[in-house]
């Protein structure tokens, strides 16, 4: 079975955001970067099936040349091999375009699945899988917590609103988006990360794949959100704001 | 016609809020609101709102929600009633399948929208990126239709508006041919019966990934017995088997609205957010002054939670005597 799993670099989670002087992106210097976590997960869902299986784990990444930190960490987690959609302009790019690029890199392989997160932590429009599947013709679902392969499909069991729960099954090759925290993901050993200096990374600009970086949507200007509730912060030394949180839940809020 | 097309999910409120939606931007924008019922026959709740057509889309292959199934009917009329803007709420199921809808018109869902504003006859979208961390206007681009799903919550279903005469209810026939709808989706169903019921406590403390390990649960446990309060979590905490899936609180828990929620270490993702916002006073601790929980939060303290909280259980005791 091959399976590629598209993942991407976003800055890390606890990351101090200021937004760039132009008003329209964020500004990236001294930002540290991480793998998108819902796509560490799709990446954990892949390499399970692998051992589980048989076959091939391509990791699959559009985003500028920094972005081979995290395509060498998903190598020394046990990828096989990568693709780097090489650019440093992608951020203008909306999900439509980025995934006319991944999927037509991954159109080349030839995979059985293609895996990716549920979202990306930064632009978060949640939509990347399932337009790579209809860009491919193939059959999607989202939100994955668990995959049976059988024979030509898949059985998978996603995750529906308010706790339930629906198993679909899915004829191959297929695309799926792949729910977070669904189970422990593994760390790279010492002798994976040794391993992924030799693995192949193959590079790829939208030049060699045909694709006009061309967004349709446009950000126009991000902004720190406007609060639309007034918080009272409590300051002080620890005892001495729990001691003011306690009396305003004793005599304003009268809990207590 | 050029209108607004606002396709509705059955049995899901947040489908009154995007009609209300849909007729706020009608409004602005001077266009007529129409609504499309998928899967079932009858216009429901929607018949005495001030819409212009209800179109029924009903045919046994979209008795159940498959994305081919879906996207192959709402295709269908949206090219023949060629309306401008498609709004629809930000469901799971909406997620499923309205990227597929959108791409087959070259065009992109600027899903999970907080606000819009329109002036003359341009449109910006208001999403949050960054998890909430920061918000962007989005404008839409190419040729319409544009498409955008809508945050739960964000619009107020009790402001859909009322019409004078009920609405034209049409039947648009879609063809469907079942050999093209490659999923197939058994049953949906429920791991486990809720022994806690969260929505009946009138105090919440909950707890989120600032805790950081499993180890530190008890002191939070402390609090929530010394308060007399229900312990809930946020999904990670749950995710990590450190407290059971029953006690999460968020879109895929459950969905509480206590007299007090006190959020220890949660940062408020806003699938944490819709599960809480409607508690009538929330206090949040958090070493990030920026988290997003301080936008919903009355009353907040910006520190160590290993400091604050043990602090808070001293004071509590002391004011319970």
């Amino acid at each position: 079975m091959k399976i590629i799993v598209a993942i991407k670099q976003v800055p890390a989670r606890d990351s101090q955001l200021r937004v760039d002087g132009a008003g329209k992106w964020i500004e990236t210097s001294g930002l540290s970067f991480e793998i998108n976590e819902p796509d560490a997960y799709a990446l954990e869902a892949a390499l399970q099936l692998k051992e589980k299986n048989s076959g091939e784990v391509v990791a699959l990444c559009a985003g500028p040349a920094a972005a081979s930190q995290t395509i060498r960490e998903a190598l020394a987690k046990g990828a096989d091999r990568a693709i780097h959609i090489e650019d440093d302009n992608l951020n203008d790019l909306d999900t439509l375009a980025i995934s006319r690029l991944l999927s037509k890199a991954a159109a080349a392989e030839n995979p059985d699945l293609i895996l990716t997160g549920l979202q990306s932590d930064d632009l978060g429009y949640g939509q990347t899988g399932v337009v790579i599947a209809e860009l491919l013709g193939m059959p999607h679902a989202t939100l994955i917590m668990e995959v049976e392969t059988k024979d030509a499909s898949i059985r998978v069991k996603r995750e529906l609103e308010d706790g339930w729960f629906q198993h679909v099954e899915l004829p191959l090759p297929a695309v799926l988006t792949i729910q977070s925290g669904i189970s422990k993901l593994r760390y790279a050993t010492l002798m994976g990360i040794k391993k992924a200096k030799s693995k192949e990374v193959k590079r790829l600009t939208a030049a060699d794949l045909g694709i006009a970086l061309r967004p349709t949507l446009t950000i126009d200007r991000v902004y720190a959100p406007v609060k639309t509730k007034q918080t009272q912060i409590l300051d002080g030394s620890a005892k001495e704001a729990a001691a003011k949180l306690v009396e305003k839940l004793k005599f304003e809020v009268r809990v207590l | 016609m050029s209108g607004i097309l606002v396709i509705t999910e059955q049995k899901n409120r947040m489908s009154m809020e995007t009609v209300a939606a849909g007729q706020q931007l009608g409004a602005a924008l001077n266009l007529p609101v129409s609504v499309a019922i998928v899967g079932v026959s009858g216009s429901g709740e929607f018949a005495d709102k001030k819409l212009d057509q209800i179109y029924e889309l009903d045919d046994p292959l979209l008795q159940t929600y498959t994305p081919d199934g879906y996207t192959a009917a709402l295709e269908q009329l949206i090219r023949l009633k060629r309306p401008q803007y498609v709004l629809l709420p930000h469901t799971y199921q909406v997620r499923d399948f309205a990227p597929k809808l959108a791409t087959r018109f070259d065009q992109v869902l600027v899903s999970d929208v907080v606000d819009f504003r329109a002036a003359g006859s341009t449109v910006v979208m208001v999403r949050q990126l960054f998890q909430g961390k920061l918000n962007a206007d989005v404008k839409f681009g190419g040729i319409a239709p544009f498409f955008a799903s809508l945050q739960a919550g964000a619009f107020r279903a009790e402001n859909a508006v009322a019409g004078d005469t009920p609405a034209t209810v049409q039947s648009v026939p879609v063809e469907l041919d079942a050999a093209k709808i490659r999923s197939r989706p058994e049953a949906p169903f429920r791991e486990a019966l809720r022994a806690v019921d969260l929505t009946a406590a009138s105090i919440i403390v909950s707890v989120g990934r600032g805790i950081r390990e499993k180890e530190n649960i008890p002191m939070v446990e402390e609090l929530a017995r010394a308060m007399g309060a229900e312990l809930a979590a946020s999904r990670p905490i749950c995710d990590s088997g450190w407290l059971p899936m029953e006690r999460q609180v968020g879109s895929s828990g459950q969905t509480v609205a206590p007299k007090v929620y006190l959020a220890i270490g949660i940062s408020g993702a806003i699938q944490h957010l819709v599960g809480m916002k409607g508690a009538k006073t929330i206090v949040a601790i958090n070493k990030d002054a920026n988290a997003p929980i301080f936008e919903v939060a009355d009353y907040g303290i910006v520190g160590d939670l290993f400091e604050v909280v043990p602090a808070l259980i001293e004071e509590v005791k002391k004011a319970k005597g």
